[in-house]
């Protein structure tokens, strides 16, 4: 008999592909269905923002940050604004703490949604896309409401926010947030016990809580595998140590149970933004400091000091002490962090955003590892990526 | 008037009646002038055709799901149902380009992207229309740096530039009507001037 | 006020320490660059299992020029730690830190595509965001933006990055 040979196949994924989530190339090689190993090759995406953010003042800089990760504008804007404050040593009034943090759940909801929406059209139940989409059109009007845009709102700023709530705001907010738990609830009946559902993602894309450390994960992936790590739990900011929230954990780290985790996180939101309406009290929304932030216009017209402050702030920006820090958020992917390098100028010399996205992706090898090439696509869409976070 | 070299006499294409017959001065066809060409265009045989064309086709532009960046997620929102582009025709976004009319750029294009962006456009078939959707596929938008194409266009040819950042969805519709005045105009409306 | 676990670490670490910053809650180790592996393997034993970051300044015009930056973090209890390496030129390689955490394995490659670091003994040092045959480290100083001039009649504009101009550092 002759003898047989065994030869693996290299496919190409992308990077223009329908399930991909975004530009990413993956070079899979393929013993007939079985996945032997994974290369994703990233960059497609890659505008660079580090290097934008260095030739730009530090209040110019607000409006990269949302374009990095794009599903979870206000958490990106929450990041970068936190680590210049942070540098300079100041804290934005309670007002604006408040208010911040419903944004950032807000956005998270919305964020989670496009990830239900979009996991679930991979794995064909294409009706849920719409369905989220839907809910989500409901969050983005608030966020439009509040700050005048859909998607890149450009709303906070180094000291608090560019404007207080208009009329209306909290209506709005507690028609979406009473109704969000019924929608969820439907769509955890959709999937939950859906036997198709379940084949499809228990026991699929498995990392376990050691390769998870290893590698770097963080958020969901990280709390799937059963290492309870959340950013606003671990290093609390903006005020989220007087917040009662739980933190799902799952425990095989398979893609069901980041599917629960990220449910239970889209309640665990609705319930902080309850809270948030509840603390909310009249006062300002930006810091008094001159230095760093603007003026209320009505004082431009008494106060000549106003004026040069005015004047400092928009032709020269603030320019914070020498140093360098981080601080991290806990976006809907995981642990978004700036580090920021400041020579004393009005612009940043470094500026590194420690982006969830990437960290995750590189687990997803030994993800798919024995698995079948259908599960690539579950698999990604478990781990939840936003290629302008990895490629930035 | 008398008649002037070889050719019939002729008599001026009336306004009042635009579906008249009209005949042509110009002795050969390269004589013809732009006025022939539009006569003709108003002759009824072909411009029922050249209509019936544009008719379909702009009615039924199939896009290619080509989601880059920031943009998508809005081009993402057109499709659902708030914001429903099927009821001007998209009923589905192709994934595969050699079956999709349209190419909307909705992102930004780095240089890596470049050459696959090429590539796919030149696996669509003809007739092929693109949209730059978004501030970043248009002029590489606040992204004037060495990682990215300013502009799709230096690429690939673009037919309408939706501004915005990202565009509201329905600034996404206004320029996909856009898009289907100019095809169901037909390809005379897309000459180079 | 840091916490003790990271002063622990500092404690720990001192015999590799060459310098200690202290400021805005956190805590910075300079470290050389030989013992860099084995001052992160002292951490992940000390509970410092996570890698948050591995990323790179470049401090142009002072010297050293470049600082390879890791960010550790522990899980429980809650605390952060920032070693730095500082590299006075990048063709002199530092230890690659793959053994220790997997997740270094493409944040060097970062750092290697984007400032041009060299790292010994990495598994597959090659460029990750960049096309393959770019030439240049991108966030250098000495690399340009490359902003394209836009084109307007009459009117010379400014780019970009010109609109606020950088105002000198303080000496």
């Amino acid at each position: 008999m002759n003898e047989l040979t065994r030869e693996t196949l290299v496919l190409n994924m992308g990077p223009h592909h329908p399930s991909t989530h975004g530009v990413l190339r993956l070079i899979v090689e393929l013993e007939g269905e079985l996945v032997l190993g994974t290369e994703p090759v990233i960059g497609y995406l890659h505008t660079g923002f580090e290097k934008e953010m260095e030739t730009r003042t530090y209040h110019q800089n607000i409006v990269f940050p949302p374009r990095i990760e794009y599903l979870a504008t206000m958490i990106e804007e929450h990041a970068y604004v936190l680590a210049v404050e942070k540098l300079l040593g100041i804290r934005p009034p309670a007002r604006a703490e408040v208010i911040r943090i419903m944004m950032a759940e807000l956005s998270r909801i919305a964020s989670h949604l496009v990830w239900l929406g979009t996991s679930a059209v991979d794995v064909n139940v294409s009706s849920l896309l719409m369905y989220c989409f839907n809910d989500r059109e409901r969050i983005l009007d608030i966020l439009e409401m509040v700050s005048g845009q859909r998607m890149m709102h450009g709303y906070m700023r180094i000291g608090g926010l560019q404007w207080d709530l208009p009329d209306g705001f909290e209506q709005a907010v507690r028609a979406v947030i009473d109704d969000m738990p019924g929608r969820l609830e439907e769509y955890e009946r959709l999937l939950g016990d859906n036997l198709i559902w379940r084949k499809r993602t228990e026991g699929i894309a498995v990392l376990n809580a050691d390769d998870a450390l290893r590698y770097g994960c963080t958020g969901p992936v990280l709390r799937g595998s059963g290492v309870g790590y959340d950013v606003r739990r671990a290093f609390p900011y903006g005020g989220y140590d007087e917040y009662e929230f739980e933190v799902p954990l799952g425990r095989a780290g398979d893609a069901y149970d980041r599917y629960l985790v990220r449910m239970e996180e889209m309640r665990q939101s609705c319930r902080i933004i309850r809270q948030a309406l509840e603390r909310l009290e009249p006062g300002p929304v930006l810091v008094d400091d001159r230095k760093v932030a603007l003026p209320p216009r009505r004082e431009l017209v008494r106060s000549m000091e106003a004026v040069i402050h005015q004047f400092k702030l928009v032709s020269e920006g603030i320019r914070p002490p020498v140093g360098e820090v981080y601080s991290a958020v806990e976006s809907p992917r995981g642990e978004k962090g700036y580090y920021i390098v400041s020579d004393g100028s009005n612009r940043p010399s470094r500026v590194r955003v420690r982006s969830a996205s990437f960290n995750n992706l590189q687990a997803l090898p030994v993800m798919v590892f024995r698995n079948q090439v259908a599960d690539i696509v579950v698999a990604i869409a478990s781990i939840d990526i936003v290629l302008g976070d990895v490629d930035r | 008037m008398a008649a002037q070299g070889p050719g019939v006499a002729v008599t001026r294409p009336d306004a009042s009646r635009p579906l008249g017959m009209t005949m042509s001065r110009a002795g050969s066809p390269h004589q013809a002038t732009d006025a022939d060409a539009d006569a003709l265009q108003r002759s009824i045989l072909t411009t029922t055709v050249e209509r019936l064309l544009g008719w379909a086709r702009s009615n039924s532009i199939w896009p290619v799901q080509f989601g880059l960046a920031c943009c998508a997620i809005e081009m993402i929102s057109t499709a659902q149902s708030r914001f429903d582009i099927a009821r001007f025709g998209s009923e589905l976004f192709r994934a595969s380009p050699r079956q999709a009319d349209l190419m909307i750029v909705s992102g930004r294009v780095s240089q890596k992207m470049a050459p696959v962006i090429k590539h796919i456009y030149e696996q669509m078939l003809d007739p092929k229309w693109v949209i730059a959707m978004g501030d970043c596929a248009s002029c590489a938008g606040v992204f004037n740096n060495y990682a990215l194409v300013q502009g799709v266009d230096k690429l690939i040819p673009v037919d309408v530039y939706v501004a915005g950042c990202p565009p509201r969805p329905e600034a996404l519709l206004y320029g996909f009507t856009k898009l289907q005045e100019l095809i169901a105009a037909g390809p005379p409306a897309r000459r180079p001037r | 006020m840091t916490e003790p676990v990271a002063e622990a670490l500092a404690r720990a670490l001192a015999g590799l320490v060459e310098g200690e910053v202290r400021a805005l809650d956190e805590i910075t180790l300079l470290i050389p660059g030989e013992r860099i592996v084995e001052a992160l393997e002292l951490a992940k034993a000390q509970g410092f299992v996570l890698l948050a970051d591995l990323t790179a300044v470049d401090r142009h015009p002072e010297e050293p020029r470049f600082e390879v930056v890791y960010l550790l973090t522990s899980i429980e209890p809650p605390a952060r730690v920032r070693l730095k390496v500082r590299v006075v030129s990048p063709e002199e390689a530092v230890p690659t830190a793959v053994p220790v955490f997997a997740g270094a394995n493409w944040l060097e490659r970062e750092v290697y595509d984007m400032f041009g670091i060299r790292f010994a003994e990495h598994p597959d040092l090659k460029r990750i965001l960049m096309p393959d045959d770019w030439e240049g480290y991108p966030l250098r100083k000495d690399f340009p933006l490359v902003e394209e001039p836009v084109q307007f009649f009459g009117h010379v504009p400014k780019v970009p990055s010109e609109i606020i101009p950088k105002t000198p550092r303080p000496s």
